[in-house]
Parts: structure tokens; sequence; C-alpha cells
């Protein structure tokens, strides 16, 4: 079994030869850099013993590559699906992609369309802390999903990728780089799933492109299994006038850090930044986030919702930056915690960087119980305690799925959140 | 059969609300509980419900014998048959309509039990029809963003769907212009049968033009202290309650 230093077995690299030297590179700047330490900003309060990775292997094949297939359910109707399982490629299907769109793995795209490949992938820097596991996602990096939306295209029905973990210490890294045209649209729902409760290690990476007058709806369900550690970096870059609308829900993992950037790059950019986050038995959940407002007149809008039961711990630290450029800024930054139980334990760090006078900014984290008096109100009507509680909790994350303008669309996640939450 | 209440006295922290009430609802009655501002009306609704901040110090209160005060938790008093509407019913942000009332009828069948899902609609639609509820409400999160006339709607949906033996209507007449008056009396109206009470408190006797009462009570600093017939209302709506207060020097 090849551990996560070593390099990865040479035959499984569908990958250029260019691309394997910087992997090559990438994990020896793996190896160079130090690891995580609380006392640095970036990983304040969190608990980095969960970050010891010396007993993962690089992932074998996928053995039960049938039941994985047909375990990728998701929306009734999509326009394209990618199912991948320990970082290689097991089905891919296209019902209903418009002329011109590229939906392929990551490798293929590296080779078939190494322009747009090299111009977007993990194009923009590390800012939030986690260089070590970006090194080490490209250096391991096997397989992933490539999209490529031309301008004035709208893919009318969303998109699907299934990215699945199996195995003993398996390790995947999945990644989703989607480059979107002008004035294109396009939405993708991206899984991310467990195939057994064996302890896993994940490292994934997503990058969003919208050049100019794009919208992208992004959402990210992530649902690996408890026994999973695992590193998500996001970051999003908006043009000129284009809408990024991304959903990041946190339904699995036992610790789970998470890193989101979204650049605003053009004038009128808008980027709206959403997580749903339920968190019980001792499961951790550490985000950290930075919008960053490099062009005038854009907006931002992050909200994050924890709902925290048991010992169960969250970290949130945001900043927005307005850079010195960004007159007529429009930024928002709101954490709420919804607390179940007293040994549960939320952290949140907001926080504002601005160097623009000319700006509306605003940003804020709260903490509360559940309303007694709801629970009074539910109970009346003869809902038992328990029961009105994971309403209240379902509520709750509903008001947010709210935003979303595809029907369909809400009313999936409204049934994955449902399921999740064992109402139904 | 009859919803009993016998000397019932409570509090909420140190201050004596309920001093020592009695009432009989019988079985397919609609009784009425006027009285001013203050008068402890609110906190009987509560107290039956089984609002946690309120204590009972002492007395009883049966439900066709069923003892309610020995059900702690107010879902298991909700699923032994009463309906309490309130005054000001909360809003539950996130959980729409359809949800909620889904889980307050899943709740009173038997473990493993699933309700219909198809029947459940049909159920619903026709009640909020009747009740003049626009059918887009089944989405709507439960009382947000309602004006006072659709909480109070909502209350008599929800009765509706629950099908109480006893239902409590706390000033469901407030915040309701002559039309909405009229369609919740209706409601309440089209409930009305040999198989259940109800009690229907009220500060004003308009109300009492539309949901007719059997006998009317009348309600001074936590007691009844007077009971009679509907034109009892009108007597208060025309004189006030200084003369029932005049007539009750142990209580000045």
């Amino acid at each position: 079994m090849t551990t996560l230093t070593e390099h990865p077995t040479p035959a499984s690299s569908a990958w250029p030869a260019w691309f394997q030297t910087a992997q090559s590179d990438a994990l020896a700047e793996y190896d160079r850099l130090p690891p995580p330490v609380r006392k640095d900003e970036a990983w304040r309060f969190a608990n980095l013993q969960a970050l010891d990775l010396s007993a993962f292997v690089e992932a074998p094949p996928v053995a039960s590559e049938g039941r994985l297939i047909n375990a990728s359910i998701g929306l009734n109707e999509t326009a394209a699906k990618l199912i991948l399982g320990n970082n290689a490629l097991l089905h891919r299907e296209s019902t209903a992609l418009p002329e011109g769109v590229i939906f392929e793995t990551l490798e293929s795209a590296a080779t078939h369309h190494a322009d747009l490949f090299r111009r977007f992938f993990m194009a923009q820097p590390v800012e939030l802390g986690s260089h070590k596991f970006a090194a080490l996602h490209k250096a391991r990096l096997a397989g992933g999903a490539f999209l490529y939306v031309p301008a004035n295209t709208s893919v009318a029905l969303p998109i699907e990728i299934f990215q699945w973990a199996e195995g003993r210490h398996t390790s995947v890294f999945p990644h989703t780089l989607i480059v979107c045209g002008e004035n294109s649209r396009v939405t993708v729902v991206d899984y991310f799933k467990s195939a057994d409760h064996l302890p896993a290690f994940a490292c994934g990476v997503n990058d969003l492109h919208l050049e100019r007058g794009a919208k992208l709806t992004y959402i990210a369900v992530q649902d690996w299994s408890r026994e999973t550690t695992a590193v998500h970096l996001n970051s999003t870059i908006v043009g000129r006038d284009a809408t990024s609308t991304a959903l990041i829900a946190n339904f699995g993992g036992g610790y789970v850090r998470g890193e989101s950037l979204s650049r605003l790059v053009g004038e009128g950019a808008r980027s709206e930044m959403y997580s749903i986050n339920p968190v019980e038995g001792t499961r951790e959940i550490d985000q950290r986030t930075l919008q960053d407002h490099v062009a005038p007149h854009a907006t931002s809008d992050l909200l994050y919702l924890n709902a925290l039961d048991d010992k169960s711990r969250t970290i949130f630290a945001g900043l927005i930056k307005v850079q010195p450029g960004a007159k007529g800024t429009d930024a928002y930054q709101k954490v709420k915690n919804l607390i179940l139980s007293d040994d549960a334990d939320p952290n949140s760090m907001p926080g504002l960087e601005i160097l623009n006078d000319e700006v509306r900014c605003s940003h804020g984290a709260t903490n509360g119980p559940v309303s007694a008096e709801e629970l009074f109100y539910m109970a009346a009507r003869g809902i038992p305690k328990d029961k009105a509680r994971r309403l209240v909790v379902n509520g709750f994350f509903n008001s947010l799925l709210e935003r979303l303008e595809d029907d369909a669309l809400r009313a999936h996640l409204e049934s994955l959140l449902a399921a999740r939450l064992a109402i139904t | 059969m009859s919803l009993k209440i016998e000397n019932l006295t409570a509090n909420i922290g140190d201050r004596e609300i309920l001093k020592g009430l009695s009432l009989e609802i019988p079985k397919g009655q609609v009784h009425a509980i006027m009285g001013k501002n203050g008068s402890g009306k609110s906190t009987l609704a509560k107290i039956l419900a089984g609002h946690p901040d309120y204590e009972v110090k002492g007395g009883t209160a049966t439900m066709d014998g069923l003892d309610l005060f020995a059900m702690e938790e107010p879902d298991e008093r909700s699923r032994a048959g009463l309906f309490v509407a309130f005054q000001y019913p909360m809003e539950i942000p996130g959980v729409t309509i359809a949800n909620f009332i889904r889980a307050a009828l899943q709740a009173r069948l038997p473990e493993g039990e699933e309700l219909d899902a198809v029947e459940y609609y049909e159920h619903l639609y026709r009640q909020m029809d009747a009740l003049k509820i626009d059918r887009k409400f089944t989405s709507r999160a439960v009382n947000e963003g309602f004006s006072g006339g659709e909480k109070k709607r909502c209350e008599v949906l929800q009765m509706a769907m629950l099908n109480p033996v006893y239902a409590v209507l706390d000033e469901t007449d407030s915040g309701l212009d002559i039309d909405a008056l009229k369609i919740v009396s209706d409601g309440v109206n089209a409930m009305r049968s040999t198989e259940r009470g109800f009690l229907v408190i009220t500060h004003y006797q308009r109300l009492l033009d539309y949901i007719v009462p059997d006998v009317v009570h009348v309600m001074v600093d936590g007691r009844i202290v007077l009971s009679g017939d509907k034109t009892l209302a009108h007597k208060l709506e025309a004189e006030g309650y200084d003369w029932v207060e005049k007539q009750q020097p142990a209580l000045a």
C-alpha cells in the first residue's frame, strides 16, 4: 500500500507528462511545508489531531462499482452525470447538454483542453491556511470533473457529479473545475459520498470561474461517512455582472475543514456563499471564508447556518476584505448557531478589513437555543418534543434553501435535508 | 362527559392569577368566558394547554374523566383531544403549514403507521377552501409574516384538521375584521357537534353574535363570578363589567 507521502503508483496516472512533473514538485512541497499549528490564526481553535494522515493510503480501484453507480441517485432530471469512485471514472452519461459544453474527467481535460486546464486549474493562491493540503491534493490528484460552458450557452437542467470513497484508510482527492463563459448559465450538484463506514480521508478542491455575465449555481452535498476526515478547498472567481450562488451542505464527515474563497474581480459581480451544517455527536466542522472585493460595486452575501447538538463543534472564521479600488462594495456576512445542547461548542470569528470608505458592509454571529415558545406551540398541537426540535432545525435550514430559485433543485435539497434530520 | 375544572389556582412566578376557578363544559355545548383584561382568561387557556411558565397550585381539570394535569407534556394533552387556539400564535420559521399539521397528525398514529399523503392533502385543501385560505399557504412557514386574521384562520384550520374533543379558543376574534370574523365563526360553527365541547374566551360580545354560546361566564380576578345564558353577554356589552364587580364585594 502506497502511503500519502510516497510517490503515487506510476501506472495509475492518466495525466500528461508536464502535469506529472508538477505533481512531483507538489509532493516535495507537501513534505517541505510545516503542519498546521493552532497558534497560526488560520488554525485557531482547530482540532489538529484529526489531521494525522499517517494511516491513510492510496486508494485502490473500487470493488463495488455497480452498487455505487446504482446508489448515485440525485435529481429526477439532469443534463448530464459523472460518477467517480476512489478517484476513477465509473460512469458518465449525457442526455441534455447543449453543443459546445465540455463535461468530462479532469485528466482528460488536461490532455484535450490543456489551455483551459492550465489557465484555471488551482489558479488561485491558497489564502485560508491549507497550503499543505492544497499541495497534497495536487500531488495525489488522480481524477476529477471538468465542466466548461461556452459563452451565451444555458444548460437548462442541472449537471450532477458523484464522488465516492470506498475502503478502509482510503484517500480520495475529488476535484471539480467549472468554467462558465460569458453570459452562460449552469447549475451543478456535487455529491461526496462514502461506500462504507470505514476510516477515510478526503481532500477535495473545487474551482469555479465565472466570466462576464455568467450565472452559476453550485451545490456541494458533502455526505461522507462519520468516520471520514475531510478537507475541502473552494475558490470562486466572479467576473463582471456575473452571479455565483454556492451552497455547501455538510451532512457528513467526522472532522471537516472547509475553506471558501470568493473573489469579486469584475464590476457588478455577485457572490452568494451559503452553508448548512447539522452537527451532532463529536463531529467538528471548521470553516474559514474570505470575501475578497477587488472590483467596485460588487456584492457578496455570506450566510452560514450551524445547528449543534451533543458535543459537536463548529468553527467559523470569516473575513470580508475590501480592496482599495472596490468602492461601492456591498458585503454581508453572517453565521447563525442554533444550539441544541449545553455541551456543544460553537466558535465564531467574523471579520472585516476595509480599505475603501464608500462601502456597505455588515457582519455578525448569533448563538441561540431552540425557542421554548416554538416548542410549546408545537407541543400544543401534539408534536412530541424530540420531533418538534427536529422540525425547528429543519425549518432553520429550510429558511436558507428558500433562497434557491430552481424549484426542483430546492425541493430535492429539502428532501435530502429532511432525510438527514429524520423528519419523515 | 365534560371538560371540568374545579377550584383551580395557578401562578406565574409568585403572582397568583387563578384563584379557585370552577367551570364545567358538557360535551355538545359552547361556553363563553368574558372578562376584562387581566382577569386571567388567557392564563386559563395556557394552563389547560400546559404552558411551562405557569404553575398549577391547586384544583383539578379533567377531560371526560381524564386527569389533564397528570399529563405533564402539552403534546400528550393535545393528543388526548384538547385543542387551544392561541391569542398570539407563534411563528415557526422554515416549517411549512403543510409539514406542521402533517407532523401533528402523524404524532397521533401508532408507531410504524404512516399518514397517507394523498388523503392528507385532500383533507387539508378541503378545510383550507372552507376557511377561504389560499392553497399557496401550505408552503408558507407557520404564521411567519401572516396578518392577524391569517394567523387566526390558521389556528382554526389546525383545529379542523386535528378534530379535538374539547377546544378552547382564546380571543380568536382579536385582530379580525368583520369578514374574517364571519369566516372564522363559520369554521367553528361547522365543527359544533354533540361530540365536542367549546370554550370561547373573548373580550367582546361581538364574536358571540356569530358563535352563539349555550352558557356565558364572567371572569373577575381569577374566578368565575357569574354565569348565565347568551343575554348576559348583551348586558355586559351594554353596561360594562362594573355592576358585576359591585355584586361581588368579597372580591373588591
